[in-house]
């Protein structure tokens, strides 16, 4: 699903060069739930930036849904992105004057699909969050974690290949973090591809395998797989 | 996705109502002012005969020579804007265009026939029939008036449809008599409404005046010994007394039009215009080299200087100060727009190209454009309301604000706006949605 291989990204400026990432190796089967973790600097979010396409990498290949990125124009980026990825932020990243259900409508009007299907797919995604009764609010009506939950029915309403999370429960209390924490692990039980972004380690032990990235590297890839998903479905 | 845009820049526009107020007054304002002035402008500018204006020629014939002084307005090359009796005289007797009018402008008072209505003043102009067939004047009723009229010096006048109402309530005058100074005149036409602005038959007096009220043969005001209402100009040299001696004078008063259909028919009469003055040097009354020249409606307007050098220099002002007013909507909408750089960093990272950002806020300045449009019509209105009031008449007709003069504030506002957009909506499609995101 996502393969990232001998990956580099590097700030210039006229008398420095800097590496958010360097030599950064990664591969994301599909279904799988990955946290990524590391201390802050580390070069989390810029790999999560460049995961979702939103910012060019330096060298090193990277392959999305067997497609490589390397070399496509703005367009092209937009519509895979658009197509492929569902983004899931840690500031919510609602647009205030719209409402829940217009919110959710901004990926689907760039998909380009017809008014029924934006309003089945929104209908579909505000049930899957348990917020249909909360489609006419607007952001600033809803509590933190039903403001997540919108990103999360907004993220998930274009059918994505990749859930890419940026420090999901960040802005939330225990008891709200741990719906959405929740939220995303039946996702995962019901096949989506989730890497999730966090400096959190007890949020990490939450996903099926985690990496670890310190100054731009990846120093740990988990050889152990934690089946923390599949153990608390069990339960 | 217009429509999804276009929801989007009115929620927008809503969002900060302030903002948005000054983006549109600025644009209405600088709508307002310049479409004020461009209408004036346009009115001044334009084509009176758009049909026959490259047909219809006005003639000038150098009688006072190389060494005279004050000829007019339109003197760069030493030329008179009218000609004297003798020369309109000589040209009328050649019938050397395919219709010809010497012309002036004269006056009298009517007299009634209705001993309750007191007598008033008419305009008359003085013509021959060609008149009529050459400026395509309507007629509500009857005709003008026939060659032989002309030339029997008939006692017969086409009148205005406004003075018919006035004085025939509207009713059918053909045939009927009016009296101008005692005299009794038949009426054979009513003429339609026909107000070519500016009067282009004769610029030198009051140009954006009404037309005349009555209009009688040229030979038949002669007869009259009507006197002209016009600009008159004798090169300081008064000439014998009374009115034999005006018309053997080389006094210009006198204004003649000729229709020249073809370019071969305009040569021609260059031609026989300089043959004309040739003859005259040849007779002694010229001691100068022939110098005429004919001039269509366009060039004619063009070295009268219909339009003023002042009104230019105000549409110019006018038209720098929506400039002026565009920038500050354009910083106005620079900052409206990058206070919404964490949205469109959203909107990207959603799928959003940088394509689909540009068009979503140009649209947003098209539609600030159109609210700035209207409220430009509406000072505009009032701007030409305010001229009303201030100025004469003559330019009180002017003022009309036409279909297409609304169609063009409307489309210079969205248009200018959204000029004026291009950068701030520039600035947005740059917007990094990583570099947003990772701020946030």
């Amino acid at each position: 699903m996502l393969k990232m291989t001998h990956l580099s990204k590097a700030y210039r400026t006229e008398v420095v060069e800097t590496y958010a990432l360097r030599d950064f190796s990664i591969h994301v089967s599909e279904g799988e739930f990955v946290a990524v973790t590391g201390p802050s600097g580390s070069g989390k979010t810029t790999f999560l930036t460049i995961a979702g396409l939103l910012e060019e990498f330096s060298g090193g290949e990277y392959q999305l849904d067997g497609a490589n990125v390397r070399g496509l124009n703005d367009n092209q980026r937009s519509k895979l992105r658009n197509e492929k990825i569902g983004f899931i932020f840690q500031a919510f990243n609602l647009i205030a004057d719209l409402n829940v259900q217009d919110n959710i409508d901004v990926p689907l009007r760039y998909r380009g699909f017809n008014a029924a299907e934006r309003r089945r797919r929104i209908q579909e995604a505000l049930g899957r969050v348990g917020l249909s009764a909360r489609s006419r609010h607007y952001p600033a009506e809803l509590s933190g974690g039903q403001q997540q939950r919108v990103a999360i029915a907004r993220a998930l309403a274009g059918s994505p290949r990749l859930l890419l999370a940026d420090e999901p429960t960040g802005n939330l209390d225990t008891q709200m973090a741990r719906g959405v924490l929740d939220l995303l692990e039946e996702l995962h039980r019901d096949g989506a591809t989730i890497v999730m972004v966090t400096h959190d380690p007890e949020l990490a032990v939450r996903a099926q395998r985690e990496v670890h990235i310190v100054d731009g590297q990846v120093v740990d890839l988990a050889a152990q797989p934690r089946l923390v998903a599949t153990a608390s479905a069990a339960t | 996705m217009f429509n999804y845009y276009f929801g989007l820049a009115i929620r927008s526009l809503r969002r900060n109502i302030v903002l948005t107020v000054l983006m549109i007054a600025a644009v209405g304002v600088g709508i307002g002012a310049s479409m004020t002035t461009l209408t004036v402008f346009r009115a001044m500018d334009s084509d009176p005969i758009p049909e026959k204006s490259r047909q219809l020629f006005a003639v000038q014939i150098d009688n006072w020579g190389p060494n005279a002084k004050g000829v007019g307005t339109g003197d760069s090359e030493h030329l008179q804007e009218q000609i004297s009796y003798i020369d309109a005289t000589g040209l009328m007797n050649a019938r050397a265009a395919h219709r010809q009018s010497a012309m002036y402008v004269s006056g009298a008072a009517l007299t009634p026939a209705n001993p309750d209505v007191l007598p008033f003043q008419v305009q008359i102009r003085a013509a021959y029939a060609d008149f009529f067939g050459m400026f395509d004047t309507p007629f509500l009723m009857g005709g003008p008036w026939s060659a032989a009229d002309d030339k029997g010096h008939a006692d017969v006048v086409v009148i205005s449809r406004e003075l018919n109402d006035k004085v025939f309530s509207g009713a059918n005058s053909v045939g009927k008599m009016v009296n101008l100074d005692n005299h009794e005149y038949r009426v054979v036409g009513v003429m339609g409404s026909w107000e070519p602005v500016p009067k282009f038959y004769d610029l030198n007096n009051n140009a954006y005046g009404k037309s005349a009220e009555v209009y009688l043969p040229f030979t038949r005001a002669i007869d009259g010994q009507m006197q002209s209402w016009g600009n008159n100009n004798c090169n300081g040299k008064v000439g014998e007394p009374g009115w034999e001696g005006r018309l053997r004078s080389e006094c210009v008063w006198l204004q003649f039009w000729a229709e020249l259909p073809t370019a071969a028919d305009v040569e021609h009469y260059r031609v026989f215009l300089n043959n004309y003055a040739s003859d005259q040097q040849r007779l002694g009354r010229f001691t100068w080299p022939a110098h005429t020249r004919i001039r269509d409606v366009r060039e004619w307007l063009v070295y009268q200087h219909a339009v003023s050098t002042e009104v230019r220099i105000l549409v110019l002002v006018s038209f720098s100060f929506l400039l002026v007013c565009l920038l500050n909507a354009m910083g106005l909408m620079l900052a409206k727009i990058m206070g919404r750089a964490g949205d469109i960093g959203v909107r990207r990272a959603l799928g959003a190209s940088r394509r689909a950002i540009f068009g979503q806020c140009l649209i947003e300045a098209a539609v600030v454009g159109l609210a700035g449009g209207l409220l430009g019509l509406f000072l505009t209105a009032l701007g030409l309301m305010g001229l009303r009031s201030l100025l004469s008449e003559e330019v009180t007709r002017l003022t009309h604000f036409s279909p297409a003069d609304i169609t063009i504030a409307v489309m210079l506002a969205v248009l200018a706006t959204t000029l004026a957009g291009l950068y701030p909506t520039w600035r947005a499609a740059q917007v990094q949605p990583a570099w947003q995101l990772k701020a946030q």
